[in-house]
């Protein structure tokens, strides 16, 4: 199949918005959990742990994990949306076929949920910031520069996310995923304490993994500061981006059209 | 009649060693029904499938119109409706969301999408279900929606992969009597089914395939006259022994096939053959008019399929 046709068209806009729509119908428990986790997070990590941790990085512990939250949940969100919610579409529902009966081509399909993978994320990110901003844990000029960061890493993670759900049989697969890609890379990509903490050999494997660079970025807007290498993080977050997507986009191909 | 619209030629499929589809030809008349009858396996559903564009064949074309698939792209699919074999309707939307999303799978406008529906909820008899979500509706009801759906962009071609599988005769009325009633209006309609009598009442012509390959192709009548001569009586014995085992019946039928216990014998003049057996205490009988489902079994064979799609 010709590489061209990976490249989407608009009907990307109506499997966002069909997401979209299932996903107002479910608006409160979904808000619910946008906002009570992170608050439970920063309750219990912010004040309990901080009371013990004192400053980070030059910073109170609460405001320099609020930001890692806010990271961290984007990868979570994203990830879960491409895994669990999108293989019950494809597998359980078969809306993919159905949509594939329409004018509506794999990379319509699969862009609108790389996409929607990054607004979900969005949406939780702006919740947890709201809380923040409420305990003054996240504050200063920046703050609305993270928005298009978040969306970005909401894209890399989100596709991802759909690579291993193109590959999945079954539910069971996300679990690979989860404790070898999900699970590390919230305990070792800067969440909960800086990367410089870490043995160099581990700060290594750290620099090449997505969260890493989402949480370079997102720290110095979520507090007040400019990030330095911008474009090095951001190029990172871009590749994975676009290599999760073709490469999604070939395993998904595959899949759906024998 | 008139020139083909849909148009199959030499189609080839191969799924690892296993040959799908082994050169289907067709040819479907604008306006036309045409029944795909066969066994599980038999590559109905793939055919349909590449009629869509679905599946990567590995030789022949299809043509919509005169136009081939390739040179069509995915403007082939935007004058199609689909009736899949597994209900995919959306879960989390009522009845009408369910085809406003779908509407926008093709690009249409709002206000067309909305008329549509509605409309189309009439059409199915699904008007005072608008709101319902979908689990509320019987499998009828959900199959008629799902007709509905494939209505929304106003297709000159239909699909329909085993549109009643499953539902009850009630259910399957309604259904066939819109399906002629779109068929008048104009659509062109393909479907897949291995019930025999759905096929006899819906399609103009009938195809029974078998192995990847059409076997034979005419209406349903022709294709009764060509390979069933006349009537048909079938004969059993109460006590379930095999039936004539000395093959008196031969002298009196022109065909006759043993299918388990049963006796089925066909030929013009069966009435020699009931004055023998009819009184017979011993025996019990059917006689019946010959049907597409002896065409059918005589054309693929008796033995049991098991579901390879």
């Amino acid at each position: 199949m010709p590489i061209r046709d990976a490249l989407p068209g608009a009907g990307a806009l109506a499997v966002l918005q069909r997401n979209f729509g299932v996903w107002r119908k479910l608006l409160v428990p979904s808000l619910l959990g946008n906002f009570g986790d992170p608050l439970l997070y920063l309750l219990a990590l912010g004040y309990g742990l901080g009371h013990f941790v004192g400053q980070m990085d030059g910073m109170p512990y609460i405001t320099f994990i609020a930001s890692g939250i806010v990271a961290s949940s984007v990868m979570n969100t994203a990830s879960f949306e491409g895994l669990y919610s999108a293989f019950t579409r494809m597998s359980a529902q078969h809306t993919y076929a159905a949509m594939l009966a329409t004018p509506l081509r794999v990379s319509d399909i699969l862009a609108g949920e790389v996409a929607w993978c990054a607004v979900k994320g969005l949406i939780s990110a702006v919740a947890i910031i709201i809380v923040a901003i409420f305990f003054g844990a996240i504050q200063g000029p920046w703050v609305i520069l993270a928005l298009p960061v978040i969306l970005l890493a909401g894209l890399s993670f989100g596709g991802l996310a759909l690579v291993i759900t193109a590959l999945a049989r079954s539910y069971d697969f996300f679990m690979y995923y989860f404790t070898l890609a999900v699970t590390p890379m919230f305990l070792f990509c800067g969440v909960f304490y800086p990367l410089q903490s870490l043995p160099p050999f581990a700060q290594d494997i750290a620099e090449v993994l997505p969260l890493t660079h989402a949480v370079a970025l997102l720290r110095p807007l979520l507090t007040g500061h400019l990030p330095h290498e911008v474009l090095c993080h951001t190029g990172v977050l871009l590749l994975y981006t676009l290599v999760a997507y073709v490469l999604g986009w070939r395993l998904l191909s595959r899949r759906l059209l024998r | 009649m008139n020139p083909a619209f849909l148009e199959l030629r030499a189609l080839h499929k191969r799924y690892g060693g296993r040959e799908v589809l082994r050169g289907v030809d067709l040819a479907v008349a604008a306006g036309e029904c045409f029944a795909l009858v066969g066994p599980n396996g038999a590559g109905k559903s793939t055919t349909v499938r590449a009629i869509q564009g679905l599946t990567p064949t590995d030789a022949g074309e299809v043509r919509i119109d005169g136009r081939t698939l390739a040179e069509m792209g995915r403007t082939a699919r935007a004058g199609m409706g689909v009736v899949p074999q597994t209900d995919n309707l959306d879960p989390d939307f009522t009845v009408q969301e369910n085809l406003w999303t779908y509407g926008r799978y093709f690009g249409l406008p709002k206000t067309l999408i909305r008329q549509r529906s509605a409309d189309l909820l009439e059409f199915m008899a699904l008007s005072g279900y608008a709101t319902q979500p979908i689990h509320a509706l019987s499998g009828g009801m959900q199959r008629r929606l799902t007709i509905a759906r494939a209505l929304i962009n106003t297709p000159k071609l239909l699909l329909l992969d085993e549109p009643t599988t499953g539902l009850d005769p009630q259910a399957r009325h309604l259904i066939w009597q819109r399906l002629r009633e779109l068929r008048r209006q104009g659509t062109t309609l393909l479907l897949t089914t291995h019930y025999m009598d759905e096929a006899e009442r819906l399609a103009d012509r009938v195809g029974i395939i078998d192995h990847g390959r059409i076997l034979a192709e005419d209406s349903p009548r022709g294709l009764i006259a060509t390979h069933i001569p006349g009537g048909v009586v079938e004969l059993r014995r109460v006590d379930g022994d095999l039936p004539d085992p000395q093959d008196l019946h031969r002298q009196w039928v022109s065909l006759s096939e043993r299918v388990g216990d049963t006796l089925i014998c066909y030929g013009t003049d069966l009435t020699p053959l009931l004055a023998h057996f009819g009184d017979d205490p011993a025996y019990r009988w059917i006689q019946r008019p010959a049907s597409l489902e002896d065409v059918f079994l005589r054309l693929t064979g008796r033995d049991l399929r098991e579901e390879t799609e």
